[in-house]
């Protein structure tokens, strides 16, 4: 238990030579996809070869450590998923890739007993292999602030965050700062809340502090809900205290004494990082009733979600809180004024909260040198879909789409033809963009312009083998299976969007249904009630704006120029291509194929069921879908 | 069927009764008893003095909780969208038709399986994804599916 | 404070929580199907919408009027919203308006017919859902709810009781008590304040009318009708006439025109209620307790004790049966053994929880003949009228039926509204029966329209601590108050609906300031009558001598059954 600044100074640079000490450590991603991919399996058999061999290992900083010891450790998400399990070796930097239990017989012969890289780990692109991870082109373009410490420092140890530098902040917010200061700091830095509309985070703190009633709350929205989006998990679960650290300072600038994190229920990883850092942190005297001997008292509370997207939402967040179904409720009162409990609320996502110890420390000027003018600062999104390389990147705000996409993500899969990126998720507002969107910049402003959010920052990157309309539906089978239910457009408005939509897509639709689509979704952007109902129609509403071609070619020409949409495929065999070897006709469900053997197949029109199985298990390419 | 209503009261004593953990009272029910069974929920009505209306009312609410009981093997196939347009719907239509399940009937009548959609699970680096119990399964295929389900059923995969 | 633009109006705001509230005051109905002032706000409807200078829009029900502020209400953007909102709740709604109970009322309707919705262009492919009809008061038809949540939250908010509530989420959400049991296997207390706030008619009052015009028309039947104060001042809103005008004497002559053979006014019996709970309450003085004393009127709230208050029943409560009983035992005394024609006592109640209070156990006779057969709301009178082809309006009026044809004190008439009962019960215990105590006793703060109010009145010498509450919900927070040693009352009048009968379920559907002038006008009849205490009235008098003859206790008074559902 700490009790002083001095305490705390002394404790650092114990953690630190503790940390130093160690020649060798080993980090092993422990998020939630490298361990899907056996990252644990690696790690207990690394932990295991090390004793086999004697060597004499550390698994947890904490034990005291002698000069030759080897540190074995879980760390946080390295934001390279796709590439998982990740194994990472300092003080060399060097990144292995898709490590398996078989491999760490090598690494510990090689890389441990010897120094000695092992190179078939290593990553490679266009034939040139890279050891270091920030060499990699998906990194190398990052710019990595706020995940910086992902992946590097063991996610299970204060210590090691405090060795890094962490809790310097908040020492800074308590020792050195009022209140009134902190806020004024955090509305200069320029910081704008990670999770949607980019509101500015300083001005909501000190809107907080100026609030009559003395009981506030600080609460941290993790309930990260948008498909395709996993920054915050990735922050909760690779640096659990600089998000525990934002909280705190947040407390001490608007007066509150209380943290309550609300936890999608799909994240159960982050909610054990977060109850072992809570943990530590209160048995280190930085949370608890009187931290660091100061008096100032904050508690931790975390509260796990229970399946609801909407919950993302603000009031419907604070609501599941406090035990009850979790409906948006108008406004005012605003969540400032009366939001959990009634008392006034510092409502921040994840990502915001863990930009907060980076500007106390470093300051607004250093702060406000990265990004762009009125949006500071860097941005974490999450590419997924149709891309070479999916995973996590931060890079400063104002960066292009193409940048992104090509640059980091290493351009599309299979080197298929680009054809639209989905961003903000449901909650953000779905904003479709096509090719001619792609030297778009990303920051706040000029997504408002186009009608958008940045969201929570999920990129999902689709080829030529996706059909819009169909993502128009697959969002609205989203949205509606999601709205709570409470007001009308939503409730009504999604479940009819998505019965036209499923009319379109197979075949049935007309230009009423989709003028009648364009009506619900004006009046559902325009009357819902909450933010997510408002942004339930965007998917309709920027598909048909820059893909309407795709609705018409449905409509009118009944044809899904994707191939997509079973009920409007036609399978015709190529006899060019066909070679007559009968396998297809042997795999068609229906008997729907024949010919002669050696002689080019047929299909039946009339018995087709679409399945496309004939198509993919010719060999010659050779049945073709229209 | 009867429960053992200490277990219960144990939960509400350790989550507090005031109607704001309602929520954490029913996830600690469901992960003790898989469910949510009518008799239970009535008695924490009674016991954190909620309506029942209002009990039913949040527990109907959140996708996590379940009013009948569930299988051994809870089975979740993502439906996120990076999972989505990685074709993670013939995974489901696979695991249904093997399991010989549908969305009206999401749990086999061996009490072995259930199968259920979720929005996302956050592997979406890994996509598509499937989860056997809160287990992850990576890049899955209907194949592959196929595989684990056998697995399980011949007791080499335990989840 | 300020000046807000309203369709280019300048309009001065005051407190008005909300620019709905603005607009009401000057003239100006913006559509809602969800907005109850005396309710929280709940903005889901969203089509009170109106437009701002910037073209957006914003939910008037649920924002501020801020100075300067200017705001259209009916653009063609609005009314193109309205519209498809409009259209979206009628494709999930049941559309069969010309058989349906709530035609001519429903908000749905009406705003369908405001707006021009002319046509749904969306498929109806709703699963017919079957209605609930085992509570005695209300009816539920989910077919027809549109989630509105109005009867949610006037259940919880105003009577604490949560019987209703949303389940499930999206478009599965539906409105129903737990597990989608039936009411009558809940713990309702058949308030029915969920039907009259209902828009549309997915929860409406149970009809009973055709029994009624089957007793009216079967000749070996003596149908006998007693109505309640409160039934006066409200009936005539459905016909035109002035709100809370006292229509007492058209409504004798309606029911004659309808073939009713005597009507008689519930006031008389609620003197005797008087006299008979003065007289308990002066024994408890005497006796020492227990303390407080309840009101036993209300049907609901007296179903609400038995299942949360077990410990009252019998006890604290008073066991004076209610005005409706006690007429129903004298009336069954003056009529009930004519051999010829089968009495059918008939009451005309602003209740629906008066259904299921004549069919208790309590008021049955051995042979399951119950005392007062039916119990009417004042709507199923409005409507029988109508039925009739009954020109209200124009109606001269008639006199009562002897022996009752004074029709009682001013005592038993303000029995309809908030703190009537407990005024009229002081005033019969005081010795002091001049009309200066009388109007002390008006002044101490047993009147108005605050759901709980509390009052100290010396009477012989002695304070007597009164309080008074409307609504369960605020019973529930006295109770509780009184528990923790907070408070302590000598007498409480406890009345489930809004202000009192005359806010009840089975009135014409009233806010405010309408129910306060149903209110104000039976005060004003109290004030008008020469006669205000009850014991004094010689029809009081005549009952007591005449008809009860010393059987007060078998008569006038009961002992609740155990498990009466």
């Amino acid at each position: 238990m700490l009790t002083s600044r001095q305490e705390l100074a002394a404790f650092r640079a114990d953690c630190k030579a503790a940390l130093s000490a160690q020649k060798i450590r080993i980090l092993v991603c422990a998020g939630t996809g490298c361990v899907a991919g056996g990252s644990l399996d690696v790690y207990q058999r690394l932990i295991d070869l090390c004793n086999e061999n004697k060597l004499s290992v550390s698994v947890e900083l904490e034990e005291h450590v002698d000069h030759d010891s080897i540190g074995i450790k879980k760390s946080g998400c390295h934001g390279f998923c796709e590439m998982g399990p990740l194994v990472k070796i300092e003080p060399m930097g060097w990144l292995y890739l898709k490590v398996k239990t078989g491999d760490c017989e090598e690494i510990v012969e090689k890389t441990v007993m010897h120094g000695e890289p092992v190179e078939r780990l290593f990553y490679t692109q266009s034939g040139r292999t890279y050891e270091k991870q920030f060499d990699i082109p998906f990194y190398e373009r990052q710019t990595r602030v706020v995940l910086g410490q992902c992946g590097q420092i063991d996610a299970d140890s204060i210590r090691e965050y405090i060795a890094e530098g962490g809790y310097t902040a908040l020492e800074k917010a308590l020792f050195d700062m009022t209140g009134e200061q902190i806020c004024s700091d955090i509305e200069e830095s320029g910081l704008r809340g990670r999770g949607g509309g980019g509101y500015p985070t300083g001005r909501k703190w000190g809107q907080v502090r100026r609030q009559k009633e003395e009981v506030r709350y600080i609460v941290c929205n993790g309930d990260e809900g948008d498909p395709g989006a996993f920054m915050d998990r990735s922050i909760m679960e690779g640096n659990p205290h600089r998000m525990l650290e934002g909280m705190i300072i947040a407390g001490v600038a608007t007066g509150a004494h209380d943290g309550y994190i609300y936890v999608r229920a799909e994240y159960p990883l982050a909610v054990k990082r977060l109850k072992n850092a809570i943990e530590q942190a209160e048995a280190c005297g930085i949370l608890g009733e009187n931290i660091l001997g100061t008096g100032f008292a904050f508690r931790m509370h975390i509260n796990q979600g229970a399946g609801a997207f909407v919950c993302g939402e603000g009031s419907a967040l604070t609501a599941s809180i406090e035990g009850d179904r979790g409906m948006p409720r108008v406004k005012p009162p605003r969540t400032v004024e009366a939001g959990l409990f009634g008392k006034p609320t510092v409502l921040n996502n994840v990502e915001t909260f863990a930009n907060v110890p980076l500007i106390i420390e470093n300051g607004v000027r250093w702060y406000r040198s990265i990004g762009t003018e009125t949006s500071p600062g860097t941005k974490a999104f999450a590419i997924t879909g149709n891309v070479k390389n999916t995973g996590l990147v931060e890079i400063p705000m104002g960066a292009t789409l193409r940048e992104i996409i090509f640059d980091i993500g290493g351009g599309i899969k299979n080197d298929e033809e680009f054809k639209a990126v989905q961003i903000g998720g449901p909650s953000g507002g779905c904003l479709t963009f096509g090719k001619d969107q792609l030297d778009f910049t990303l920051d706040f402003d000029s997504l408002k312009k186009v009608g958008a959010m940045i969201g929570s920052g999920g990129l999902v990157v689709m080829d030529e083998h996706t059909c819009m309309v169909e993502v128009a539906r697959f969002f609205m089978n989203f949205t509606q299976n999601e709205s709570c239910g409470k007001c009308v457009p939503c409730r009504e408005g999604t479940k009819r969007m998505r019965e036209v939509l499923e009319k379109i897509v197979a075949g049935n639709g007309t230009m009423e249904d989709v003028e009648l689509l364009e009506e619900i979704a004006e009046t559902v952007s325009k009357t819902a009630l909450c933010g997510l109902g408002k942004t339930a129609a965007n998917p309709v509403l920027s598909t048909l704006k820059y893909f309407r071609d795709e609705y018409m070619a449905h409509v009118i020409d009944k044809r899904c120029p994707a191939g997509v949409c079973s009920a409007l495929r036609t399978f015709k065999i190529d006899e060019t291509k066909c070679r007559g070897c009968s396998l297809c006709s042997k795999k068609c469900p229906v008997g729907a194929i024949s010919g002669e053997l050696k002689s080019p197949f047929k299909i039946d029109a009339s018995n087709c069921i679409k399945c496309g199985a004939c198509q993919a298990s010719c060999n010659f390419g050779a049945v073709i879908c229209e | 069927m009867e429960f053992d209503l200490k277990k219960i009261d144990a939960i509400i004593d350790s989550c507090g009764c005031e109607a704001k953990n309602l929520i954490t009272v029913l996830q600690g029910v469901q992960a003790e008893l898989r469910y949510l069974p009518t008799e239970v929920m009535e008695y924490i009505a009674e016991k954190m003095d909620i309506s029942v209306a209002k009990v039913f009312s949040v527990a109907t609410f959140y996708e996590n909780f379940s009013l009948n009981a569930k299988g051994q093997y809870v089975i979740k196939i993502c439906d996120g969208t990076a999972c989505h347009v990685r074709k993670s719907i013939p995974i489901l239509t696979k695991v249904r038709e093997i399991l010989g399940l549908s969305e009206d009937k999401p749990t086999t009548d061996d009490m072995m399986f259930t199968v259920e959609t979720v929005s996302c699970l956050g592997a979406c680096g890994l996509a598509p994804v499937m989860t056997v119990n809160d287990k992850v399964f990576p890049s899955m295929t209907p194949e592959k599916a196929e595989t684990l389900i056998n697995d399980i059923k011949e007791g080499k995969e335990v989840c | 404070m300020g000046y807000m633009y309203i369709d280019d109006m300048k309009v001065e705001f005051e407190n008005e929580k909300n620019i709905l509230e603005v607009t009401r005051r000057i003239g100006i109905e913006l559509p809602t199907l969800c907005y109850y002032s005396e309710l929280s706000t709940y903005g889901a409807c969203r089509m009170c919408m109106v437009e701002n200078e910037k073209g957006g829009f914003e939910a008037a029900c649920s924002t501020l009027p801020r100075d300067g502020m200017r705001i259209k209400t009916n653009t063609p953007a609005l009314i193109k919203h309205r519209r498809m909102i409009l259209e979206l709740l009628l494709a999930a709604h049941c559309r069969d308006c010309t058989t349906c109970d709530k035609s001519g009322a429903c908000r749905l309707q009406e705003l369908a017919l405001r707006y021009g919705v002319k046509r749904v262009r969306f498929a109806d492919h709703r699963e017919e859902k079957p209605l609930d009809t085992s509570s005695k008061s209300i009816v539920r038809d989910p077919n027809k709810c549109i989630l509105c949540g109005d009867c949610v939250r006037v259940c919880r908010e105003k009577q604490g009781m949560g019987i209703l509530d949303f389940a499930y989420r999206g478009s599965k959400m539906r409105v129903m008590p737990a597990f989608d049991r039936k009411l009558a296997e809940t713990d309702c207390v058949n308030c029915g304040q969920c039907a009259a706030v209902c828009p549309t008619g997915a929860i409406t009052v149970k009809d009973e009318t055709d029994e009624m015009w089957k007793y009216l028309n079967d000749p070996k039947k003596m149908v006998v009708v007693q109505v309640a104060p409160a039934v006066r001042v409200a009936l005539g809103e459905q016909f035109g006439l002035p709100e809370g005008a006292n229509v007492m004497g058209k409504i004798v002559k309606a029911l004659k025109m309808m073939g009713v053979d005597k009507v008689f006014d519930t006031v008389v019996s609620a003197d005797m209620t008087v006299v008979e709970e003065a007289g308990e309450f002066l024994e408890r003085v005497a006796t020492g307790g227990p303390f407080p004393m309840f009101t036993s009127c209300c049907p609901a709230w007296i179903k609400y004790a038995e299942t949360k208050h077990p410990e009252f029943i019998n006890k604290n409560i008073s066991s004076c049966k209610s005005p409706l009983q006690m007429f129903g035992a004298v009336i069954d005394e003056l009529y009930g053994n004519d051999p010829e024609r089968e009495l059918i006592s008939v009451a005309v109640m602003p209740c629906t929880a008066k259904k299921y209070e004549v069919s208790r156990s309590e008021f049955t006779k051995a042979d399951g003949k119950r005392i007062v057969e039916l119990s009417l709301t004042t709507q199923e009178l409005a409507n029988m009228i109508k039925n009739a082809g009954i020109d209200f309006a124009n109606l001269e009026e008639e006199f009562l039926d002897a022996p009752f044809d004074m029709g009682g004190s001013g005592a038993g008439v303000i029995f309809g509204v908030t703190g009537g009962v407990a005024e009229a019960v002081i005033r019969e215990c005081a010795k002091d029966k001049t009309n200066a105590y009388v109007k002390e006793m008006r002044d101490v703060g047993v009147r108005g329209k605050e759901s709980m109010k509390e009052a100290v009145i010396n009477v012989d010498g002695r304070d007597i601590h009164i309080a008074v509450v409307h609504g369960l919900k605020a019973a529930e927070d006295l109770i509780q108050k009184m528990e923790r040693g907070e408070a302590y009352y000598d007498i409480v009048e406890v009345m489930a609906c809004p202000e009192g009968c005359i806010g009840g379920a089975g009135q014409p559907f009233a806010l405010n300031p309408r129910r306060d002038k149903r209110a104000k006008a039976l005060y004003r009849t109290d004030n008008d009558m020469s006669m205000k205490f009850s014991s004094k009235h010689p029809e009081t008098i005549y009952a007591f001598d005449e008809i009860v003859k010393g059987r007060n206790h078998e008569m006038l008074h009961v002992h609740y059954n155990k498990n009466e559902k």
